[in-house]
């Protein structure tokens, strides 16, 4: 294998498994840190910087960084990250001074943002301190979008929705409440520079079956219309029996939101068995926690009305093969219910562009949005969140929208928006002295945290009571201490080697090898320990000055325990800090690198 | 020195050996000798051989004496038995303990000067006896403890870290062995593992004492230029002499073509030693010859490794001494101890 090249930021980049995984690429190890010093403003700051709502995301985040943190290689759990970010913004103090400056003088460019929720916010928040003028319409006469409409109050209290939306608007912008977009071509006649479109996705799918639109349809809700009626207080009661049908994340917010309403008992009814349901495990967890029976292999077939009453609901019992592909119908049953809530998925819908405007779309009626400039084909006309490429999450399209200001703001300054400015790193050693480290180098048994929960007895008292409690000091304090510091890198200076074979024998994971050089696979075959993740890098070394052999570390199993660079006695092992640079609209004097590259690093999150 | 204790990492990728073990278990304590003492890598070969055998770590017993080398214990199967006496004494204790129970495994770690110099003379005896035993010597060719003056085994010529060199003859344990009646002889070098292991593995298989001298460069005050002993000088000057592979009784023998001209000779328990690569007019069991070809390569100015010497038809401790077959503490008390009445009788022999 050629030596390495730990210079390109992307290198170490993916050793950070977590910040990798992360669409906005938050700097996880640093703000964990940052925590663990007590520096919760530093920490809630560095997390604004790429996600910009650490409170809403610290509570609903779909977290794909915990799957990919290297803990759970280690001891089965991942940190609990998205917990984390919840301490950093619940402990944070005033932070307003701290927020980008907005200069009073504007720089002439004006931009329309259609929708106020989270890529919307995030293209006016990285616009804003450039001096462009945003004007955000919005539907309803409240900011965030789907964050406000689909998220309970019990996951995500008004008041935080509140705050972390405000900063924003307090940055200038002119929102504009109750105004939904009818016409794009009405909006590009009033010569804005820029227009971005973040309306989410907000038609829920259909279920048409019997008695879909018979007299009992009035209990027959769609889930995202419904918890939206919820959020702004039009339903506040349900029958005492319901049905959800599906079982992703909508799904959990329907029926624990029925539970509150009125709602006892309450089923899932899921078509395939639960290995393959889309909701988070932990939603899942809590809904079952809170009494919501989830049943499995029932296909719906027909609503049963009788007397022009909705009275229940008959499902096909299945049983799948292996992989559940196939389906064998075994008995058909009627469960009895009150109301039905459809949570089966939501898409995009556009009635309000005209078609002739010169704008291209694609399959399922979506217009075509490029992945990496989020322009559509009609220039300075942008997409992002899932009105872009259909239903996601916050984080997502928290990412698209600090693309999406690049794009706005490149096509305002009159550069082409496919040169995209380059990912950037830093990296310094984290050496104090003799073993002694910039940086908490033990590792640390503890297991992952417990989140506490509010008594059962008094969470159904409103909807607006938050079931997560947040982790306490102690909790806060111990987790921190499970983050395996993942940015403070290995780094490795084969001159000064002497082949000792110090590093290898310390090492507690024998994640190194010195050995003759090979190609890949086949030097995976040799390492220490064996290989168990090829989509993990082989960190190589040139050649060694005594035998020209390489030394090769698997970044599969590394833990930075930082005990090769402390036995090694030549300093040739260093524990460096690496930071990645990524560019936002509101930064200067940046590097340009051509599209391709960049298309790649917007990928290496999926 | 290290300041933290390595870790216990629960990976769930870390294999197990034939008794459930991982090589975690197989370790000790964190070593607190320079970081990149040569001691160290030495101490993880040994980690690795007996986390290969499969060797229960309580019938392990681990002794030492003075010096750098005589801390290695320490470092390696922390639930073995241990013993660390005085210096120079490693040899008599391991000698008494074997007598007492000839059940364990005995592993010694030695060094140039506790085993060349202040111990020489029970080194001499040990060999002598063909206690059962591995004895291994780390030799660095420097008093590392007392900050580098010249060992019994630094070579003529070689210079300590201010330049002085060293004009008197050096004392080479393979040598010194073949000349002993030593039935297990071998020489290798702490940075080259994959010959030190299977080496390992095969001193615990023989019957009887196991010399292996590691040259182990003492990266504080041995491992400059005009250092015969440095990692650099051991990369350029070491001719492997003789391949070996170490085939545990268990394992099927599988004899590819072009190893049919490879020797092999049997343990005294079933296990198989294979040479690989001799080189032609060497003979592992021809002392006469090995002394010859050591010393042909040693004015060559070459360090000759591998497993250089064995004759496994020789009587070891226990059968030279007409001892009993078991530890002494299984031999019931009454056989111990059979009492007045016999005591008596015995005596009447006498007269």
């Amino acid at each position: 294998m050629e030596p390495t090249n730990d210079r390109d930021p992307n290198y170490f980049h993916k050793v950070v498994d977590c910040q990798w995984a992360c669409p906005a690429h938050t700097d996880v190890p640093g703000y964990i840190r940052l925590i663990a010093q007590g520096r919760f403003d530093d920490a809630y700051m560095l997390n604004r910087e790429s996600n910009v709502f650490p409170g809403v995301l610290g509570r609903t985040c779909d977290r794909p960084c915990e799957p990919a943190c290297r803990r759970t290689r280690v001891d089965g759990s991942p940190v609990a990250i998205c917990r984390l970010k919840r301490v950093a913004a619940d402990l944070k103090g005033d932070i307003s001074d701290r927020l980008p400056e907005i200069p009073e003088k504007k720089n002439s460019k004006r931009v329309a943002c259609i929708g106020a929720g989270p890529s919307a916010l995030t293209v006016a928040n990285d616009l804003m301190p450039l001096g462009y003028e945003v004007v955000m319409f919005e539907q309803f006469d409240k900011p965030g979008g789907l964050m406000r409409s689909n998220i309970p109050e019990f996951r995500l209290p008004a008041k935080v929705l509140d705050e972390e939306t405000q900063v924003i608007l307090d940055m200038g912008v002119d929102i504009r409440y109750n105004s939904p977009i009818t016409s794009l071509k009405a909006l590009l006649d009033e010569r804005f520079d820029a227009i971005f479109v973040g309306v989410g996705a907000p038609r829920a799918k259909g279920l048409e079956l019997p008695g879909r639109h018979d007299e009992g349809e009035t209990n027959i809700h769609s889930g995202i219309d419904w918890l939206e009626s919820v959020a702004f207080g039009h339903v506040d009661t349900i029958g005492e029996r319901v049905l959800i049908i599906g079982v992703g994340n909508t799904a959990m917010d329907c029926c624990r939101s029925s539970r509150r309403l009125g709602g006892k008992a309450i089923k899932v009814m899921a078509r395939r068995p639960r290995e393959y349901f889309k909701a988070s495990p932990w939603e899942l967890e809590d809904a079952e926690e809170e009494g919501v029976e989830i049943i499995v292999n029932h296909a719906p077939k027909r609503f049963v009305i009788e007397n022009g009453r909705l009275v229940g609901m008959e499902f096909d019992v299945l049983e799948w093969d292996e992989g559940a592909v196939h389906s064998t119908v075994l008995d058909t049953v009627i469960v009895p219910c009150d109301d039905v809530i459809l949570a089966i998925g939501q898409e995009n819908a556009f009635p309000w562009i005209e078609r002739d405007l010169g704008m291209e779309f694609g399959e399922w009626d979506m217009p075509v949005v490029d992945d990496v400039t989020f322009q559509s084909t009609l220039p300075g006309v942008f997409f992002g969140g899932d009105a872009a490429f259909g239903p996601k999450n916050i984080i997502w399209a928290v990412a698209h929208g600090h693309q999406a200001a690049l794009s706005i703001h490149a096509h305002c300054s009159g550069e082409p928006v496919e040169v995209r400015p380059a990912l950037g790193m830093e990296i310094s050693s984290t050496k104090m002295g003799m073993n002694e480290w910039s940086y908490h180098n033990d590792y640390n048994p503890s297991p992952r945290q417990k989140m506490t929960h509010i008594e059962l007895s008094k969470r159904f008292e409103s909807l607006e009571l938050e079931v997560e409690l947040g982790f306490s000091a102690e909790q806060a304090a111990r987790e921190v201490q499970r983050c395996l510091n993942c940015d403070v890198q290995t780094t490795f200076k084969a001159p000064l080697c002497i082949e000792c074979d110090a590093c290898i024998d310390i090492c507690p994971v024998q994640c190194l090898t010195i050995t003759e050089n090979g190609d890949e696979a086949e030097l995976r075959e040799r390492l220490s320990a064996s290989s168990v993740n090829p989509k993990q890098s082989l960190y190589v070394s040139a050649g060694l000055p005594q035998t020209g052999r390489v030394m090769v570390k698997d970044e599969n199993v590394c833990v930075h325990c930082g005990l090769c660079a402390e036995r090694c006695p030549t300093a040739a092992w260093d524990m460096e800090e690496f930071e990645l640079q990524i560019p936002y609209a509101a930064d200067s004097g940046i590097l340009r690198i051509p599209v391709r590259r960049a298309r790649a690093i917007i990928e290496m999150g999926s | 020195m290290t300041s933290i204790v390595k870790p216990i990492i629960p990976l769930a990728s870390l294999p197990k050996n034939e008794i459930g073990l991982t090589i975690r278990d197989y370790e000790g304590a964190v070593s607190t000798l320079c970081a990149g003492c040569g001691h160290d890598s030495v101490t993880a070969a040994i980690t690795h051989a007996f986390w290969e055998l499969s060797t229960p770590p309580h019938t392990i017993a681990k002794l030492s004496g003075i010096g750098c080398s005589s801390k290695t214990p320490t470092y390696f199967v922390r639930g073995a038995h241990g013993f660390n006496s005085a210096h120079g004494r490693m040899a008599t204790i391991a000698t008494g303990a074997n007598a007492a129970n000839r059940e364990l495994t005995y592993i010694g770690i030695s060094g140039d000067g506790d085993s060349l110099s202040i111990g020489l003379g029970h080194l001499a005896h040990a060999i002598r006896r063909n206690v059962n035993m591995i004895y291994v010597i780390e030799n660095n060719g420097v008093y590392g403890l007392t900050k580098g003056q010249f060992s019994a085994s630094a070579d003529i010529g070689s210079r300590l870290k201010k330049g002085e060199p060293n004009a008197m003859a050096p004392i080479d344990p393979v040598l010194l062995g073949l000349s002993m009646g030593a039935t297990f002889l071998a020489r290798s070098f702490s940075g080259d593992k994959a010959q030190l292991v299977p080496i390992l593995k095969a001193a615990a298989a023989h019957n009887g004492l196991a010399l292996i001298d590691v040259i182990s460069p003492c990266v504080t005050f041995n491992d400059h230029e005009g250092s015969t002993k440095s990692y650099r000088f051991m990369r350029e000057h070491e001719v492997k002499e003789i391949e070996t592979d170490f085939i545990p009784i268990r394992k099927e023998i599988h004899k590819s073509l072009d190893e049919n001209d490879a020797t092999e000779i049997t343990m005294h328990d079933g296990s198989v030693v294979r040479f690989r690569s001799v080189p032609s007019g060497y003979d592992p069991y021809d002392r006469q010859k090995v002394e010859e070809y050591i010393r042909e390569r040693r004015n060559r100015g070459e360090i000759a490794t591998g497993l250089l010497y064995v004759d496994e038809s020789a009587l070891d401790v226990h059968e030279l001494n007409n001892t009993p077959e078991y530890a002494l503490n299984t031999v019931p008390y009454q056989k111990l101890c059979p009492g007045s009445a016999e005591l008596a009788k015995m005596m009447t022999s006498f007269c």
